[in-house]
This record gives structure tokens, sequence and C-alpha cells, in this order.
């Protein structure tokens, strides 16, 4: 017996089969009767050169990255199901890509502007890159001659710098969703914790290609992932002449993976010639700043004197102080020295010397005078003298007495007697002749005259 | 990882050096600044001398969770 299907069943079973078939596939073709009703979903055909089917894109879906015109080529993630009411089947599309050179390029030029405009590119969003990364995460395939790249050039420069690598398609129609996913994963974004070790940078690289292979890498969802990336992103796709729109949102665009392997990271060389020399600099500053010390307290040492030393200063300082004075008195000394010469000379010019010299021969001279008049003089007196010994000669009364004269002498008291009165009887005299002496008594006087006298001693005169 | 104190280290150095240079530090600070100096350039050193190499790969196992494994590059 034949199963009569009604035919909402019969649509209802191949609904379940197509969708049951077909999950979600990628389909490729040609844009055409391209309608934009008010609802705000998409209504389009899809075609190649001999077949067709109905496609949708609803308003909900991932927003396009770029305006689909009728004609362009485009590649869709698409599930498939079918509308009953009219028992057509329709591509419901999630997500477009574009295909072909003329729609990739209009779509490039058509996000680049967009996003351009939004300020995606700016340089005010570019962050720094650090010094020396504490690590780095790659976004690469992990085959290849990219990563190889990349790991000699670190490994050159700077090995212990820790490496993560999120492998990912870099082309193809899922590429974009992993490249999204590998970004939030290195940035710690997933809910489990962030990948050990930490990274400070991330790199997103892949080789040369076409404009269609490169074409993940000109993805809106691309961009505003790099864009949001809080790690710096250094983006090395394709060669050194391709520029993607994820190397306009990156923070640096390097022309190769090995020329971003430089930028992320220095090398050791460098720095150590950087540190030596910093270190030379550290070296000689403390070795100036250990001298000026040095020196301070050797000063404060100086100005700190032992008293050994202050004796010493002190005693250069009598002996200077000494010198001076010697010095002064010398001088004074000089000048009455010179003083006293002079004084000398004039003293010297009247000297008693001179004087006495003078005065000597002043002596000298009166005294030849005098003893000239002396002579004079006493030549004179002996003259007179002569004269008068002459004379007196004649009155010498020895010479008398040779006459035959005699001296009387009383003895008594010698009186010479010249009157015979002087005399009592019985005195005694003493009569001295020209030759000898005679000792006699007075026997009697008589006056002259032949008067007879009494004798006045009271002698009583004899007769 | 003490990794990420090589540029603070470096940026310090250089500090202590241009503080030193100029001059005017009492000994205390002169003391502190030569040990701490001392201290960096051989921290740094040290960092620049280190070549153990460390690759890892994220790989996603059955579970979708997301595990780091040492990559070895195919040669």
């Amino acid at each position: 017996m034949q199963e009569v299907w009604t035919v909402s069943r019969l649509n209802e079973r191949i609904k379940d089969l197509l969708e049951g078939s077909f999950e979600c596939l990628w389909v490729e073709g040609e844009v055409s009767n391209l309608r934009r009703p008010a609802s705000g979903h998409i209504y389009l055909t899809l075609k190649d050169e001999r077949s067709q089917i109905r496609a949708v894109i609803f308003r909900t879906a991932a927003r396009m990255p770029f305006v689909l015109e009728d004609g362009m080529h485009i590649a869709c993630r698409a599930r498939l199901t079918a509308y009953l009411p009219r028992g057509e089947y329709q591509l419901i599309i999630e997500r477009v890509e574009p295909r072909g050179l003329g729609a990739l390029q209009r779509a490039f030029e058509q996000l680049k502007a967009r996003l351009q405009e939004e300020g995606l590119f700016d340089e005010r969003h570019k962050k720094p890159l650090p010094l020396l990364p504490r690590g780095i995460g790659v976004v690469t395939s992990p085959t290849g001659a990219v990563i190889r790249d990349i790991l000699q050039v670190t490994g050159r420069r700077f090995p212990s710098v820790p490496i993560v690598i999120f492998p990912v398609r870099v082309q193809g129609p899922e590429a974009a969703p992993e490249i999204v996913r590998a970004l939030a994963v290195l940035n710690g974004e997933e809910g489990k914790a962030a990948p050990p070790p930490e990274i400070e940078v991330i790199i997103m690289a892949r080789g040369g290609g076409s404009l269609e292979d490169l074409y993940p890498f000109n993805t809106e969802e691309v961009a505003r992932a790099v864009f949001r990336s809080r790690l710096p992103v250094v983006s090395a796709i394709g060669h050194e002449t391709d520029f993607t729109i994820a190397d306009f949102v990156a923070d640096l665009r390097a022309p190769t993976p090995s020329a971003a392997a430089e930028m992320v990271v220095p090398s050791r060389e460098h720095l150590r010639r950087q540190l030596a020399e910093t270190g030379e600099r550290f070296r000689q500053a403390r070795r100036r700043l250990a001298a000026g010390w040095r020196e301070r307290v050797e000063r404060a040492a100086l100005r700190l004197k032992s008293p050994a030393r202050i004796l010493g200063d002190y005693r250069l300082l009598v002996d200077e102080r000494r010198e001076r004075l010697c010095a002064s008195l010398e001088r004074r000394l000089e000048g009455r020295r010179q003083e006293l010469g002079h004084l000398h000379g004039r003293l010297e010019r009247v000297h008693p010397g001179v004087m006495i010299g003078t005065h000597r021969m002043l002596l000298t001279h009166r005294r030849e005078r005098l003893i000239a008049g002396i002579g004079v003089f006493l030549r004179n007196r002996r003259s007179a003298l002569d004269r008068e010994g002459i004379a007196l000669r004649g009155l010498d009364p020895l010479g008398v007495l040779q006459r035959g004269y005699s001296i009387t002498r009383r003895l008594a008291d010698g009186l010479i007697v010249k009157r015979a009165v002087d005399l009592a009887a019985g005195e005694g005299i003493a009569v001295r002749l020209a030759a000898g002496e005679i000792r006699a008594r007075v026997e009697g006087i008589r006056e002259r005259g032949g008067v007879h006298h009494r004798n006045p001693a009271g002698y009583e005169g004899r007769e | 990882m003490a990794k990420d104190k090589f540029e603070e280290a470096l940026k310090r150095l250089e500090e202590l050096v241009k503080r030193m240079e100029a001059g005017d530090l009492t000994l205390d600070e002169s003391l502190k600044a030569f040990e701490e100096g001392i201290r960096l350039i051989r921290f740094c050193t040290r960092k620049l001398d280190e070549t153990e190499r460390r690759v890892e790969i994220l790989l996603r196992d059955e579970q979708g969770e997301t595990a780091a494994v040492p990559f070895l590059p195919e040669e």
C-alpha cells in the first residue's frame, strides 16, 4: 500500500531532511536579485553558471562588512531551511564574505574607509611596545616558514623571552573567527586564567598570498578584535607590499614576520652594551662621589688639628713673629748704630784727647814758658843769692868769728846775748868761737860804759 | 617571572646613575645608591645571560579546554 503524504507533511519531512543534512555550510556564488525591503532583511538569489538558490540575510545576522551588490561574488556561511508555506527551500545566510577580486577589492575599500572614519586607525590609539616583554603571544599557523622565522629571530636576539603560540587558520572562511578568539585568549579575556606566562605583546602573522588568501585579515571582526586588544599587536601579514586592514588597525605593522620579531624583542647584545655603558657610568660616578667624600673628610681632618699640629702652627707663628721682631730691632739698631756712628764721628772731632792734646800742648808750652820763666827767675835769684851770699859771706858770723869774734848764747834758753845786762852772774853760757865752743859761767857783767846793773831776772849779781 | 622587572631595573639604574652624576647625595644616600645599583646591574646581567627557551603552543583538547604544551617546531 502506497503511503500518502499530505503536502504539509511532505514539506515538513523535506525540511527535516534538508536541515538535518546541512547543519552549516559554505556556499559560493554570484549575487543577483538583491532586494532590501523595509523589514531590513536582505533577500537575494545566489547563482552560478547553471543553477541558483534563494537566500536571505536576516537583519539580526552579523553585520555586513561590505555592501552587497548585484553581480558580486560572495561566499556565505549558511544553513538550509524550507519555507513551508511556499514549499521553497532557501539559504539563511549568517555570514558573508566577498569572493573574486572585484568584490574583494571593493569590500576592502569600503571597510577601510568606514573604519578609518570611525578612527580605528588613529595614531593615538596605538599602544607602545614594552622594551623587553614578559612573554610574546603569536597568532599564526603552527606550521610553515612564518613561525620558524619568528622563533629563529627571537631565539637569536633574546632566547629567554617565553613565547606562546595560538595556532589558527590563516585563510579560508573559518580563519577570521579563529583569529578573533586567539586574540581574546591571549589577552586573557577567555573565562579561564590567562595562559602562562603573562604575555605583553602579540604578533599576528601570515605569509604572502592573494587578496583572497589574505581576506581574513581584511574582515571587520578581526579589525575590531585587534583594536579591542588590551595588549599591543604587531601585524606582519603577507608580503612587504601587502597592506591589510588588520595592518592599519594594529599598533605596529611589520613588513615581514622576522621584522616583527625584531621589533618585539630587543637585541641582547645591544642591551648588554647599554648595560655595560650604564654600569661604567655608575662606577665612575661612584668613584667620583667616593673621592668627593674622601676629600671632604680629609679637609675636615685637616681643619681638625691635633695638638701637635696646633703647637706646630704656633711655633711657626712665634718664629715668624720673632723673625719680624728681630728684623725690626735690627733695623732700629742699625738706625741707632748709624746715629751713633754720626755722633761718634762728631764726638771724635771734639775728643778730649784732642782737647787734652791741645791742652797738653798748651800745658807743655806753658810749662816750658814757666820753666823758662822759673829758670830765669831762679837765675835771677841765684844771682841775687850769690850776691847776697857774697854779701852774707862777708857778714858770716863765722867769718867774723875768724876774725876773732865770738857768739855768746845763754844756755837756759839759747838766747844770743847781745847785752851783757841780759846775763846774770853765775848763768851758764855757750861761747862759740871760730873753732869750737866754750861753756862758761858768768862771773860778772859789765855794762856798757862800765855801769854795773842788777840782773833784772832777779839774779843777784855778785860782786 | 622576574623578567618584567628588567625594563624597570634598567630605568631605575639610569635614574640612580643620573642622580649620582649630579653629585648631590648625602653619604647615606650614596651608599644606598651603590648597593642598589650593583644589585640592579647584577640582576640585569643575569637576565641577559639567560638562554633557556620556552616556547609553548595552546592546544584545544577534546573538551574544548585550552592547554599550553611545549612547542617543537618542525624542521
